[in-house]
């Protein structure tokens, strides 16, 4: 008999809907990952007992762990589907949706709040406009390489779902927003709104509901350097108060 | 009073780019987006952006980008637009420098510029081997400024559906259906962009992400707008096969020394250095991958006696990998296993860009008045092949024109009528389709039809075309389209139901499969992408011209139409000497 791989998926209709286990068995292939076996069960919607059930939905889109849509909870760890390969896990492949974030149905979460945390930070650099005004300023290598670890933050929500302080008591605006900031505060232009944006994340649910427990930075799967921010920021703000202070 | 907006669907960069132009002269943008707009399948985009801006004392110059561009496109592009994109290209470098964008820097601290295929000149500005990810980024935040100070609206999770058009057949807003709630909703505008991308999960898998179905692209086609040159797909030649997908591995890789090589006779045979020494391993992706066809099929010398070849980094620095190719050596170890560092890559040629798409002016609008199309989802700026790191670039260049002159129209030209009436009658028509899509009681599921669909005409409509093949491909989507009206979606939940929207949009798939395979049976002669062994040579006299397609209910009917050719006259196309010796 051919190898099968054995996946475990937690499903619901909806945010009001209850819960339920789907068991499935879908054929083993070479590099398979976990979209391939949740594609196995939309041309073959049928559970581990043979009976008919619909295909999973589930976010997904580059299948190259660069766009960050196919987030969920693999066998406990927030990670994208499209890099969990199905030979590096064990089984049966146990697939849940992000936790800290609004239901949408089975493993599609609504992760808005993260993009609404942009806006939040003033995640943008203020140009005068898309017009032909020039060349940019000149910038050091060596820190464009800094810039580039923080700008390849793809919003996937990985931090949020590891972070203790995301949560339902807290408003945590969390690791990615706050990256971004700094991301923004080192940019050449962008610096220009930086005391805005310390401003922004050092009011409620800003940079001093970190609680510094570091899971973070362990489970980006870009590597961005999201602690290394936050400590930057927190002596930046700190120096930010007392400046203000000083100057009342 | 209706309200002054401009509906822009697709957020990559080529509908980000309109938007933003069009907000930032304080105009209102309702954006349209199968995902978060910062998702977009620009993002994949991996090596670089072209811009002569000849810092590396080369000679460069915008004048020899648009030849090389002309002549990569083996003459099919109109020149005009394409010239116009190259003399743009280096201010829109700059316009992303200043927004922010990470591109790696020179020892002075100046933007650096690399080689990529199709050219001799270092000319493409790059963000590590992630440029369309941080060009997307750029713009996303762009537009988030705008969005944060009330002038751009965005539906994230809306599916365009159709067009509406009123009595005189001017477009005048979009129908669209919200992915999560099912709801179907016309929306009016003063103009429309589409902005949609590409096609390629017509081929089943490509280095395409799984929204580039191109069925925006071809609703507007059954409605009445052109689709021109559909035959002209690019196969990129280098990505890593996978059971999913087909995961590209950038030209960039060669642009910074890769060389592609096969085992013969217990030694490795560069095979594109050897037939194309002007070039080398950055000869264009029409001519490599059918090389490595070549290689492969014909000559039966792929490694380990499989359809792959060895694209080879590890002669080069592993810092200087890090810093200038981290993006790609990232994927191939996370998906492969393997370091491309220390072991050559596995590589073989994927379908992965359309040349083709909705006929546009030189405004960037479509047959419909009214509706502008930019980005992938047109076909102006590429000809017969596009060259690599020019996609970035015609996508935000036609996104600026798109935005600009679709707000002109929308102050000037929209018609003043009430357009609601013609809203709910095609709100109405694309209710009724997805009801008739949902109770259907076949035997079919969709996604096992589109696989189908995908190997068939990755078999055949690809690298290397034959008529009687073409023929059978014509017969086996006359097949698919029957079947299509046999399905049974698998799914009949009405809150986020994909099986519903995917069985809609492979409806769409097989209209534009057909187009794509009849302008391939149509075109006798071989030009840049599209290569048939029977006709060989590029034949001018009847085929310098542009394929248009017009929908009818019983297939698309095929007309031509000239190409610009008033810049530079029509040459022979050879990679294998230096470009000045083909110039007579």
């Amino acid at each position: 008999m051919s190898r099968t791989v054995r996946l475990r998926i937690r499903r619901q209709d909806g945010p009001d809907a209850p819960s339920r286990w789907e068991e499935f068995a879908v054929p083993h292939y070479p590099h398979m990952n976990v979209i391939t076996c949740l594609q196995e069960i939309q041309r073959n919607p049928v559970d581990a007992q043979g009976k008919a059930t619909t295909p999973v939905v589930w976010d997904c889109n580059c299948l190259e762990e660069v766009c960050g849509a196919c987030t969920m909870v693999i066998n406990g760890r927030a990670r994208q589907a499209c890099s969990a390969l199905v030979d590096d896990l064990p089984q049966p492949i146990v697939l849940e949706p992000l936790s800290k974030f609004p239901l949408i149905r089975d493993l599609m979460v609504d992760r808005t709040v993260m993009f609404e945390n942009l806006k939040r930070i003033k995640g943008w650099v203020p140009i005068d406009g898309t017009y032909d005004l020039g060349p940019g300023p000149r910038l050091a290598e060596k820190r464009r390489q800094f810039g580039y670890r923080l700008s390849r933050c793809m919003t996937c929500g990985c931090c949020m779902e590891a972070c203790p302080q995301v949560n339902r008591r807290t408003n945590f605006i969390g690791p990615a927003a706050l990256a971004q900031a700094l991301y923004f505060n080192i940019s050449p232009i962008g610096r220009s709104l930086a005391e805005e944006r310390l401003e922004a994340i050092m009011g409620d649910g800003g940079i001093t509901e970190c609680g510094n427990a570091q899971n973070c930075v362990k489970v980006c799967p870009k590597e961005v350097p999201l602690t290394t921010a936050i400590a930057k920021l927190n002596g930046d703000t700190t120096w930010y108060f007392l400046r203000n202070w000083f100057q009342r | 009073m209706q309200r002054q907006n401009v509906i822009v669907v697709g957020g990559g960069l080529a509908g980000l780019m309109a938007a933003v132009r069009i907000a930032e002269q304080n105009f209102h943008v309702d954006l349209f987006s199968l995902v978060p707009v910062r998702r977009s399948h620009s993002v994949c985009a991996q090596g670089g952006i072209n811009a002569a801006v000849n810092t590396k004392g080369e000679g460069d110059s915008p004048w020899e980008h648009f030849d090389d561009t002309i002549y990569g496109g083996d003459f099919l592009a109109n020149q005009t637009p394409v010239k116009r994109m190259c003399e743009a290209a280096p201010g829109i470098i700059y316009l992303f420098d200043r927004m922010g964008v990470m591109f790696n820097r020179t020892d002075e601290g100046l933007l650096d510029f690399r080689r990529f295929g199709g050219t001799k000149y270092h000319r493409t500005a790059f963000a590590g081997a992630t440029t369309g990810q941080q060009l997307l980024y750029a713009l996303d935040e762009q537009v988030r400024r705008y969005e944060a100070a009330g002038r751009v609206t965005k539906f994230e999770g809306w599916e365009f559906l159709s067009a509406i058009a009123d009595d005189a057949g001017v477009c005048r807003g979009v129908v669209a259906a919200d992915l999560v709630s099912g709801e179907v909703r016309a929306f009016p505008g003063r103009a429309v962009i589409l902005a949609t991308g590409g096609l390629g999960m017509i081929f089943g898998k490509s280095t395409n992400s799984v929204i580039n179905t191109g069925a925006a692209a071809g609703s507007v086609y059954t409605q009445g707008a052109r689709f021109a040159n559909g035959e002209f797909i690019q196969v990129h030649p280098t990505a890593i096969p996978g059971p999913d997908k087909l995961r590209l591995m950038s030209e960039s890789a060669r642009g910074e020394g890769g060389r592609v090589w096969v085992p013969r006779n217990g030694e490795r045979w560069y095979f594109l250095e050897e037939m194309y020494p002007a070039y080398g391993n950055l000869v264009p992706r029409d001519i490599a991958s059918r090389a490595i066809f070549d290689v492969c099929v014909n000559q039966g010398l792929g490694v380990d006696g499989k359809n792959q070849v060895y694209l080879d980094l590890t002669h080069i620095p592993a810092d200087e990998l890090e810093v200038k190719l981290g993006g790609i050596l990232e994927i191939y170890r996370k998906f492969m296993g393997d370091d491309p560092a220390k072991v050559p890559m596995k590589v073989f040629p994927a379908v992965h860009y359309s040349m083709g798409g909705l006929w546009v002016d030189y405004d960037q609008m479509t047959a419909i008045p009214g509706l502008f199309a930019a980005g992938e989802c047109e076909y102006q700026y590429h000809g017969a092949n596009r060259l690599g790191a020019n996609s970035l670039l015609s996508c935000i260049y036609g996104g600026q024109v798109a935005g600009q002159k679709a707000m002109e129209w929308a102050l000037d030209k929209a018609p003043d009528t009430d357009p609601t009436r013609h809203g709910e009658l095609e709100a109405t028509r694309q209710r009724e389709f997805l009801d008739r899509i949902r109770s259907m009681d076949g035997d079919e599921n969709p996604y096992v039809l589109h696989r189908e669909l995908g190997e068939v005409m990755t078999e055949n409509v690809t690298v290397v075309r034959h008529n009687d093949r073409l023929d059978a491909t014509l017969e086996r989507i006359a097949e698919f389209k029957e079947r299509w009206t046999n399905l049974r979606p698998p799914d009949n939940g009405a809150r986020a139901n994909q099986s519903l929207h995917f069985a809609r949009q492979l409806y769409y798939m097989l209209e534009l499969a057909h187009v794509i395979t009849l302008g391939a049976r149509l075109r006798d002669e071989s030009r840049g992408a599209h290569y048939k062994p029977e006709f060989p040579d590029r034949d001018d006299e009847r085929f310098l011209k542009t394929t248009l397609a017009a929908y009818t209910a019983d297939g698309p009917r095929i007309d031509y139409e000239d190409v610009d050719i008033q810049y530079i006259p029509p040459r022979p196309r050879k990679y294998d000497v230096d470009k000045k010796e083909t110039m007579g």
